[in-house]
């Protein structure tokens, strides 16, 4: 069987990494362990994996340090793994460079699937997809144009800015301050209302049930996801 | 779980350091060697006395073996070498440091650049590194070295210096003014105690100069007391620091013994309020008010008292008539605004003078000078101003009498050369001596006696007192006027040279007084300063009673006193309370044998002194008021700085305990949650292996348990107080999306039915309390309702407020119990079935919800039978619909 990625664990906890590596070895991923921060530099290195899952509470350096040096040496996935829940260390793993954040406990099936979004978006980073396609809607970034079905919907410039952010990177949580910072460059007090008042305006035009949303996920107190996206094409 | 690789009791500090960045404290003076390094050094040995973690990050002692001696005290880490084009160029080794990971740095000079190469280019962005990384930084900076002072300081001393510092810097710092008196700077560098490179030596010379050194002062104090909080700043525009900064304006009020200086005194409060300045009531000690009776005196003090109790200050300026003493003070103080009086009176009996308002403005400056009419200046009408009408000693009289013979004895032996009115002039000699010696009435003795002994040997007939030729009437006029005006201009010259004197007494009383309570180490010595200093300056008993819970505490007296009378208590109390002075001699409780005076800092009494003679007599003269009050001010300033210390250290004290039980909060979170996640994790992996309905149960006992943590923690916030807000604008939408999500498991076999409009407002509240609050709601539903039902989220608005609710279908809340199921562990009993639930979920939804401002409701329900949970959101937590133009 050959591995469809290398997946770097780091974590102190030895019965985590057990329960992670088997998980990921069912799905068929490779796996490599670091139990602390210098080991995980080490492998870093000498593995070169794919996939880095993090998790923050390192006995000899906190995890969030370490997230820039990792981005510095690598161009492996990064996912921050942690009990810690304040969504200011969310938005703060983020924006060092994590490209998403798993709290534990957590759930086998919905790792792989963050694990599996981040990987496609590791391999379509290099050429920027021309087109997305989430549940029944299609973003074409290329003629800037969002379908519904075949149908053509209008959007304000500020509600397309706002989906085609989403849509660089489908599946994976862009912040509050990354949307704000891409679509209200000026606004510098950060008036989190329009941003969430033109998520609500989008979703009445391309969500099937408007009180459910599907396509344009919350992220509580982090930001948004787009989700299901494919790059088609 | 392995034990072995947790490390703990430094573990939990760094977790507890990296919650909190570190903090910053600037030691800053106004030029170099005021002392910054001394003070921060010694202040950290404080902080390591106190058991904290110090070390010596870098520090230039320059040599001065005081600042070394301090220096060896602490752990030092040793600089880092950096060759530099052939100079070996030390810098502060910030990786030692990271990884020696001490509570507090010291680090010298905030300004300096590092060596080309260093991690950082200035030694501010290391700093700040070191407080990134939660170590707590004690810091050294001249006022030239800040950004925006760097233009003002370099325009009057015309030094430059390159190295600044960014303000925001200081911004989120304490700042520690080290200050000395520029005399003693300029001592000091005279002696060769200050450090200045060799290169830089002439220019610095003019740098030091006196003008400059005071001007480098004065920004130090002002930039300081920009970063202090508004209280201290309240403090310091009030008290410390005079002139006009605060906003430009400076507003003072000429004060005077009529009846109604009340009513300017009130005008001068409002017009300071209204221009947000600070105000000062002026009192011009003149000859004049020296003469006043005890009903003037006590209007008076009223007066000065009544601006005191309003918050402004009381100055009384000795000079020799009003319009020079304004003019004078108000040059000195910058003042912008004076308010005066104008009688309609006072122009009958001295029409040739001109309005003091008229005087003022001639004298210059940008005063604007405001009159206002004032009723009848004194019931009586005013007095004529005489000059000191003092008897003078007897022997006076004796001196006098002998210059008059004297005189004469010379007149007659001179008559054969000299004509009648030459003699007449010889007795001017003892009339202009003897009243300029001896005052009026001897002047006037001098010109009697004279015109007798003139007119009784010289003027024809001679022997008689009878006058032949109406000429020689004029004579014995002269003679008279001369007494008169003579005595009138020595008796001013002395008047005022003894005002003089008794202005720079007072002074120099002040500053020793000053110096005095400022050389104190503790309150209890301060205060037995003050009634020791008071004492010796008034000759009067004195106590001082500091405000405690139980009413005025007596804490210190010279002499001794052991306890007060119920009359002196309740005088005592009234002072406090109603921030007058009451007992003996004022307008409250005069059975007292003791006046009391509030000690007032930024309005509020912080203590009251109590002043008393041992014969029971006035204990204070009110031309002494002023100079007392000024006293009190120092004194409660100096006090209130004591005990707003005490009070800064109790708050860092419960802030670290704060830091503590965060950290330990969030150490416990993760050593619970781990194993529970390898427990998930295993289950859900061998339920794909083995088919056994006991993995459900584990499964969903691990979640409860799961569940049980989160609730635990978050309970544990809200009883530590720790919950810090961070309230934002949140979609309901998103909100109940996100808590459907996370109880998916909870509520699994019961439908989720959403009527939640989506035009409703966004939502004012912190993301992930509000979270919890749901969450805790949906699972509270999942527990109770009876099973397959579903369970409805609905919003609607209602007047005044939008209400969200979870409705469950099931037994409901027991009548009766609506009102105490948000207690902590309440459980609702009486069904068959068995709930799990440890009874926190709604008690933290309540606690939470009124964090945030929402209130949370529960009630039964019919049609269809169960329990119904709301949150409402006032109107002041829904968010206005933001304009349209940002949305398209």
């Amino acid at each position: 069987m050959t591995d469809i990625a290398r997946v770097l664990i780091v974590d102190d906890e030895p019965h985590i990494r057990r329960l992670l590596r088997t998980t990921l070895e069912r799905a068929s991923y490779g796996v490599v362990e670091a139990e602390n921060a210098r080991a995980a530099m080490d492998r870093l290195t000498d593995a070169s994996p794919d996939v880095v899952l993090l998790d923050l509470g390192l006995p000899d350096r906190d995890g969030l340090e370490l997230i820039p040096l990792i981005r510095k040496q690598s161009t492996a996935t990064l996912l921050v793994v942690s009990a810690r829940e304040a969504t200011d260390l969310k938005v703060a793993a983020l924006d060092l460079g994590a490209d998403d954040y798993v709290t534990k406990p957590f759930d086998s099936e919905e790792l792989l699937a963050r694990v599996r979004t981040a990987l496609r978006h590791r391999i379509h980073q290099q050429g920027a997809q021309s087109s997305v396609v989430a549940g029944d809607v299609e973003i074409d970034l290329v003629n800037r144009r969002v379908l519904k079905g075949e149908v053509d919907v209008h959007l304000t410039p500020k509600e397309y800015g706002v989906v085609a952010e989403l849509a660089k990177f489908p599946g994976r949580v862009i912040t509050h301050q990354q949307l704000m910072s891409a679509v209200w460059p000026h606004d510098y007090e950060r008036h989190i209302e329009y941003l969430r008042v033109v998520i609500r305006n989008i979703r009445q035009k391309i969500e099937t049930d408007v009180s459910r949303p599907a396509i344009l996920v919350n992220e509580l107190g982090v930001g948004y996801r787009l989700l299901g996206g494919d790059p088609a094409g | 779980m392995a034990d072995d690789s947790r490390p703990d009791p430094d573990a939990l500090l760094r977790i507890a350091a990296q919650e909190g960045r570190g903090r910053l404290k600037v030691f800053l003076g106004a030029a170099p060697g005021v002392g910054k390094t001394w003070e921060m050094l010694s202040d950290g040995a404080e902080r390591r006395k106190a058991g904290a973690d110090v070390v010596v990050g870098v520090v230039e002692t320059h040599g001065r073996a005081e600042t070394e001696a301090l220096t060896r005290g602490h752990e030092i880490i040793p600089r880092r070498s950096e060759a530099y084009q052939g100079r070996q160029l030390t810098e502060m080794d910030m990786d030692a440091i990271l990884a020696r990971r001490p509570g507090l740095v010291l680090v010298d000079e905030l300004a300096h650049s590092n060596a080309p190469g260093s991690r950082h280019p200035k030694r501010y962005q290391d700093v700040e590194e070191l407080l990134a990384a939660g170590i707590d930084v004690y810091s050294t900076i001249n006022i030239q070295h800040i950004e925006s002072l760097n233009d003002i300081v370099a325009s009057f001393t015309h030094v430059r210096v390159r190295e600044t510092v960014p303000d925001r810097i200081l911004e989120s710092a304490e700042i520690e003014v080290v200050d000395i008196p520029p005399d003693e700077l300029i001592e000091r560098l005279k002696q060769g105690k200050v450090y200045i490179p060799q290169e830089a030596t002439r220019a610095l010379n003019h740098f030091f100069s006196k003008s400059n050194l005071s001007a480098l002062r004065e920004l130090a104090l002002r930039r300081a007391a920009q970063a202090v909080d508004s209280q201290m700043l309240e403090h310091v525009r009030q008290h410390a620091l005079s002139g006009s900064w605060a906003s430009g304006d400076r507003v003072v009020v000429a004060v005077s013994e009529a009846p109604d200086a009340d009513r300017l005194i009130r005008a001068g409060k409002r017009m300071a309020d209204a221009l947000r300045a600070s105000w000062t009531a002026v009192h011009v000690d003149t000859p004049r008010s020296r003469a006043f009776d005890e009903d003037d005196r006590k209007r008076l003090a009223n007066a000065l008292n009544l601006a005191n109790q309003l918050g402004g200050t009381v100055v009384s300026v000795p000079a020799a008539d009003v319009v020079e003493g304004l003019a004078s003070y108000t040059r000195e103080v910058r003042a912008t605004q004076l308010i005066l009086g104008h009688s309609a009176h006072a122009a009958w009996y001295a029409p040739w003078r001109r309005p003091v308002a008229d005087q003022i403005l001639q004298a210059g400056g940008d005063l604007a000078v405001h009159v206002l009419p004032t009723k009848a200046q004194s019931t009586r009408g005013r007095r004529l101003y005489l000059p000191s009408w003092r008897a003078g000693p007897t022997s006076a009289y004796g001196w006098t009498l002998l210059m008059v013979a004297a005189v004469t004895g010379s007149g007659l032996a001179l008559f054969q050369v000299l004509d009648l009115a030459n003699v007449g002039l010889l007795y001017l000699l003892p009339v202009m001596v003897a009243s300029s010696l001896f005052g009026l009435r001897a002047g006037l003795f001098a010109g009697v006696a004279s015109s007798l002994a003139y007119n009784f040997l010289f003027l024809p007939p001679t022997g008689s007192l009878t006058i032949a030729n109406p000429e020689n009437v004029v004579s014995i006029v002269v003679l008279l006027g001369v007494a008169f005006v003579t005595s009138q201009f020595s008796a001013r010259i002395r008047d005022q040279a003894e005002l003089a004197g008794s202005s720079a007494r007072e002074n120099a009383a002040q500053a020793g007084f000053l110096r005095q309570i400022s050389a104190t180490g503790n309150e209890e010595e301060l205060l037995q300063t003050i009634c020791g200093e008071i004492r010796r300056m008034f000759a009067v008993r004195t106590a001082l009673l500091v405000a405690a819970s139980g009413g005025p505490q007596l804490r210190a007296a010279v002499p001794p006193e052991n306890r007060f009378d119920t009359i002196e208590l309740a005088a005592a109390q009234w002072a406090m309370e109603k921030n007058q002075p009451a007992g003996l001699g004022s307008d409250t409780l005069t059975a007292s044998d003791w006046l009391f005076y509030p000690l007032r800092a930024a309005g509020k009494v912080v203590a009251v002194i109590g002043l008393a003679t041992e014969d029971g007599s006035q204990p204070i003269r009110s031309d002494d008021i002023p100079l007392l009050m000024s006293l009190l001010d120092q004194a409660a300033l100096v006090l209130e700085r004591m005990q707003l210390e005490d009070e800064l250290r109790d708050i860092a004290q419960l802030k670290d305990r704060d830091r503590l039980r965060a950290a330990l909060l969030s150490s416990v979170s993760h050593d619970l949650r781990t194993p529970l996640t390898a427990i998930l994790g295993i289950t859900q992996e061998l339920r794909g292996a083995v088919q056994d309905d006991r993995l459900d149960m584990l499964e969903s006992e691990a979640q409860r348990l799961n569940r049980f943590i989160a609730n635990l923690l978050d309970m544990a916030r809200v009883e530590a107080g720790v919950i810090r807000l961070k309230l934002e604008p949140v979609d309901l939408t998103d909100a109940i999306g996100s808590a459907v999500h996370d109880t998916r498991r909870a509520l699994a076999g019961h439908d989720i039915e959403l009527d939640v409009s989506p035009s409703l407002p966004l939502v004012m509240v912190d993301a992930q309390l509000f979270h919890h609050c749901l969450i805790n709601l949906l699972d509270n539903a999942g527990r109770y309702a009876d099973p397959g039902t579903p369970v409805r989220i609905a919003a609607e608005r209602r007047p005044g407020a939008l209400c969200l609710s979870i409705l469950d279908q099931g037994p409901g809340i027991p009548a009766g119990r609506e009102g105490e199921i948000f207690e902590t562990f309440i459980r609702i009993e009486g069904s068959d079935r068995s709930k799990t639930g440890t009874g926190l979920g709604l008690a933290i939804v309540k606690a939470f919800a009124e964090a945030m401002g929402l209130t949370a409701e529960a009630a039964n329900r019919d049609e269809p039978r169960g329990a119904r949970f709301s949150l409402l959101f006032p109107d002041n937590r829904l968010v206005r619909e933001p304009d349209q133009e940002q949305l398209l």
